[in-house]
């Protein structure tokens, strides 16, 4: 990972936790869950047992002995028996509803306090797209926050709205998943309290690239996080020795669908590359963002991720040994 | 009259000119609902092989992190073709067929009350089906891209919209469904009709076998909700083809309207393929326990309850699409309602045990590996319904672990169980008990290792449909032991249909009654008349053969 270094951000980068596991939660929404799952798990072994007792005991003390051709009492029924294995089943239930109900309102009515910040996200086919509004910064696929303490809360609240078709953002160790709709606007709440980069996924199959549609969330501290913002709010960087990639940049189809502030690519159909150093991975997620892989991708990109709508551009390999020149210069 | 001696005669005629055309002849166009049962479940299983082994080739492709046995398109293929195929071409036909079959010999009758329209119902059912696979071949359209579909069984829009679906596979997906649930619709409409107006004298509606009272419900539950899917498919085709704009987001269309469509279809079509489930466990577990069901009008009123309630909790698909609190609210109540109901029916199966003298005869180890499966997937189903922990588990590996606990040791079990307790029935030829018994313990082990294991990396934060996924994640292992698992059911399933073939000439005669039964089917010869029956019989109680069996000591004195 060439970035990180740059940026001095080692820490929380490079702290990657790679199993999503959801009984691992490090911001609110996540606990809450985890906690009632346990009630759940609780009563839920509770009544496997308990069945699944009587299953057993019934094979093993009913079963027809040879010799035996006698037929059993017959039993038709009864009414005190069938209304208690009726009520008690009933009151389970209840108890369930009543604390999924409580914690229903916990999590979505959950209202931001001064202070939080915005992100708002719009999935792509097979891409994140990720603004911060009151930052000005604009990034892909790797979503930084700042960590939350019991002093100096910082939650985030994030806007989920789609491109083109449903999505579905999901960091366990954070929140549970909300899908990202066309034409809809959700919200999801997260508010990590440790930091580190935490990894997820799109969980709503929407084409052929839904398996490669990864997202990273890097949790710093909060003047760690400002230092990123600042980073990400810099003009790109301009180095003379790389015109010719520039140049090359320029005056291809890449600007359509690619912006890179102070050229005169402004699409927004792919990631913003204006910082395109400062992320680890490229194609949300298909490889490591290494100069080598860099330029294979750009070569064809479907070699990595079969299907990416990002199609390769028949450059010859003296100019997309420029290009990768010109890419790898913008940290 | 004479109309029925020529009926008699023509058999006669064909034996002369013998031969496997005229065979066939007699089979497609026949109206004999034994027949017409018998193609339904034939085909169901050929569909269910088929479908099998789309999963298998996927199971190989996930048992490995980074694998490249298939690319992404073939993978969403097939996971779209194995759904669909499951529920639409295995698990619906199952259903019909042994509803066509058993429906009236149980209630005395000489066929269903429209046996023309139930040859029409399955022949659409099977082209409906076959329209289906010919996308294979068929599906590039005028754009070349895909063959079969790719949208998933659920085929969310706006990914079936023109701009995200080229070619035609959608329209495969659309039209193949519908015709086949126009078959359905029409089979439902047949049964349920046969069921309220053909029962042979006697048979109150509390003297029906109780799987008679479950193909009741479902059928009319069918009716229900086949005709929102098929409202939903044919705005889908206008939007494909004429512009509409009901599911097109880029026109102000909505993506969530198509969910409610579909879901309110799509859930209580779980309960239409586990109701059958039910409905052969009802006969199975009293035979072999030696007792009458226990608590009959509790499983009646428990099976009325699933029908309501059913049809009250689709949206509980539908939790991370972002409804409001409120309406996540009322379904979590509505869905976890339903478990009391399902609660009471598992009850009263071991309420029918306790205390009988339980013959553990191949349809019998079925059942009860279903009951134990079954209480495992009613809780995971419980745990989905907790709507915070469903924002961690939809969509995730521990929703696919759920739903086939449901489909395999829920539904599955108790087909395996039904054929073995009525093939001989079907062929006058009992199934081997020792094959059975090696399909038994091969198959039900290989399902424990794949779909137990397919809970964890689930809970490890592994979405569905995925076609790879990288190393590291936790879910390597995992994955690798729940395919290792579908080897081990493979074996089980050639077990299976290796009986099923070499018991058709070699199996021992079964008689009429081969398992001391207690409904009027067994009253019958195996395999019974085109009629039937010689005389239309006459009940007096629930269990008419245990009355003809104890003249001394007959239900209708206790009920």
């Amino acid at each position: 990972m060439l970035a990180a270094p740059a940026l001095a951000l080692g820490a929380a980068a490079d702290d990657v936790h790679p199993i999503p596991s959801m009984f691992d939660p490090v911001s609110p929404p996540a606990e809450m869950i985890r906690g009632l799952s346990f009630l759940v798990m609780g009563i839920a072994a509770g009544i496997l047992v308990a069945v699944s007792g009587v299953l057993f005991w019934c094979v093993w003390r009913y079963r027809a002995r040879p010799g035996d051709d006698r037929e059993p009492p017959q039993v038709y029924g009864s009414d005190q028996i069938e209304w208690s294995w009726t009520i008690v089943p009933v009151l389970l239930v209840l108890v369930l509803f009543l604390a999924t109900w409580r914690t229903i309102d916990e999590i979505e009515a959950s209202e931001p306090p001064p202070g939080s910040l915005h992100v708002t996200i719009v999935g792509h086919q097979w891409w994140w797209e990720i603004r911060y509004p009151d930052l000005g910064v604009v990034t892909a696929n790797e979503l930084h926050l700042p960590v939350s303490a019991d002093g100096a809360r910082r939650p985030t609240y994030l806007t989920l709205e789609s491109a083109d078709v449903i999505h579905s953002f999901w960091i366990p160790q954070l929140a549970g998943k909300m899908d990202v709709v066309p034409n809809r606007t959700n919200r999801l709440w997260v508010e990590p309290r440790a930091t580190g980069t935490f990894v997820g996924q799109c969980a709503e199959y929407c084409g052929t690239q839904h398996a490669k549609m990864l997202l990273r969330v890097t949790v710093h501290e909060p003047q760690d996080f400002e230092r990123w913002a600042a980073a990400q709010r810099a003009p790109a960087a301009s180095d003379a020795s790389v015109a010719e990639g520039r140049a090359i940049f320029q005056s291809t189809a890449c600007i359509n669908c690619h912006a890179l502030d102070g050229t005169v690519a402004d699409g927004s159909f792919g990631p913003d590359l204006t910082h395109l150093m400062s992320r680890a991975t490229i194609g949300a997620g298909a490889a490591a963002n290494t100069p080598e892989n860099l330029r294979a991708w750009i070569e064809d990109p479907h070699t990595f991720k079969p299907g990416v709508l990002m199609p390769a551009m028949k450059l010859d390999d003296q100019q997309i040994d420029s290009l990768t020149a010109f890419l790898v210069t913008l940290r | 009259m004479t109309v029925l001696d020529e009926g008699i005669a023509r058999p006669r005629e064909d034996e002369a000119r013998a031969g496997a055309w005229s065979k066939v002849h007699d089979w497609a166009v026949t109206v004999d609902h034994k027949k017409l049962g018998v193609m339904y479940v034939v085909s169901a299983l050929g569909f269910f092989l088929i479908a099998g082994l789309e999963a298998s080739l996927m199971r190989i492709q996930l048992a490995f992190p980074n694998n490249d046995f298939l690319p992404p398109t073939t993978f969403n293929r097939l996971f779209t073709m194995h759904g669909t195929t499951m529920v639409f071409l295995v698990g619906m036909p199952m259903f019909f067929g042994m509803a066509n079959y058993l429906t009236p010999l149980m209630i005395g009758a000489r066929d269903l009350a429209f046996p023309r329209l139930n040859s029409f119902g399955f022949w659409l059912f099977l082209f409906g089906g076959l329209l289906l696979y010919f996308s294979f071949l068929g599906g590039d359209g005028l754009y070349g891209a895909g063959t079969a579909p790719d949208v998933g069984w659920f085929a969310y829009s706006p990914l079936t919209g023109r701009a995200f679906s080229r070619g035609n596979s959608t329209d495969y997906w659309i039209l193949g469904i519908l015709v086949s649930g126009l078959g359905s619709t029409a089979t439902a409409l047949n049964i349920a009709t046969t069921i309220v107006t053909m029962r042979c004298p006697g048979m109150t509606y509390l003297k029906m076998p109780l799987f008679v009272w479950l193909m009741l419900v479902n059928c009319i539950l069918t009716l229900v909700i086949l005709t929102p899917l098929t409202a939903a498919q044919v705005m889908l085709l206008f939007d494909r083809f004429l512009g509409a704009h009901f599911f097109d987001t880029q026109a102000g269309g909505s993506a969530v309207l198509w969910q409610h469509f579909f879901w309110f279809f799509g859930h209580p079509e779980v309960y239409v393929l586990i109701l059958p489930a039910f409905a052969i466990a009802n006969e199975v577990v009293p035979v072999f326990s030696r007792k009458p069901l226990f608590g009959y009008p509790f499983m009646v009123g428990a099976t009325v309850m699933i029908g309501f309630i059913s049809l009250s909790v689709w949206a509980h698909h539908m939790f991370v699409v972002g409804l409001s609190p409120a309406a996540n609210t009322f379904f979590a109540a509505s869905t976890m309602a339903i478990a009391v109901p399902t609660g009471i029916k598992i009850f009263n199966w071991l309420g029918t045990m306790w205390g009988g003298k339980i013959r553990f005869r191949m349809p019998m180890l079925w059942c009860t590996a279903f009951v134990f499966s079954f209480v495992i997937a009613g809780l995971t189903g419980v745990m989905l319904a907790v709507v915070p922990w469903d924002f961690q588990l939809s969509d995730s590996y521990f929703v696919v672990a759920h739903f086939h606990f449901v489909l395999i040791g829920g539904l599955l079990f108790n087909i395996f169980a039904a054929i073995y307790y009525w093939y001989p029935k079907v062929t006058g030829r009992m199934l081997s008990e020792r094959l059975g018994r090696l399909h038994f313990w091969t198959f039900a082990t290989g399902f424990y290792v794949t779909f137990l294991t397919m809970h964890f990396p689930g809970l490890l934060g592994m979405p569905r449909r995925i076609y790879t996924y990288d190393a590291g994640r936790g879910w390597d292992e995992l994955n690798l032991i729940s395919s290792l698992g579908v080897a081990v059911q493979a074996v089980g399933l050639l077990f299976f249909v290796w009986n099923l073939l070499w018991s058709l000439r070699n199996g021992e005669h079964a008689g009429d009654d081969p398992w001391d039964a207690w409904t009027l089917e067994w009253a019958t010869t195996s395999p019974p008349p085109e009629y039937n029956f010689e005389q239309i019989p006459v009940v007096h109680s629930r269990r008419p053969l245990w009355d003809l069996k104890h003249p001394q000591d007959p239900d209708w004195k206790y009920e």
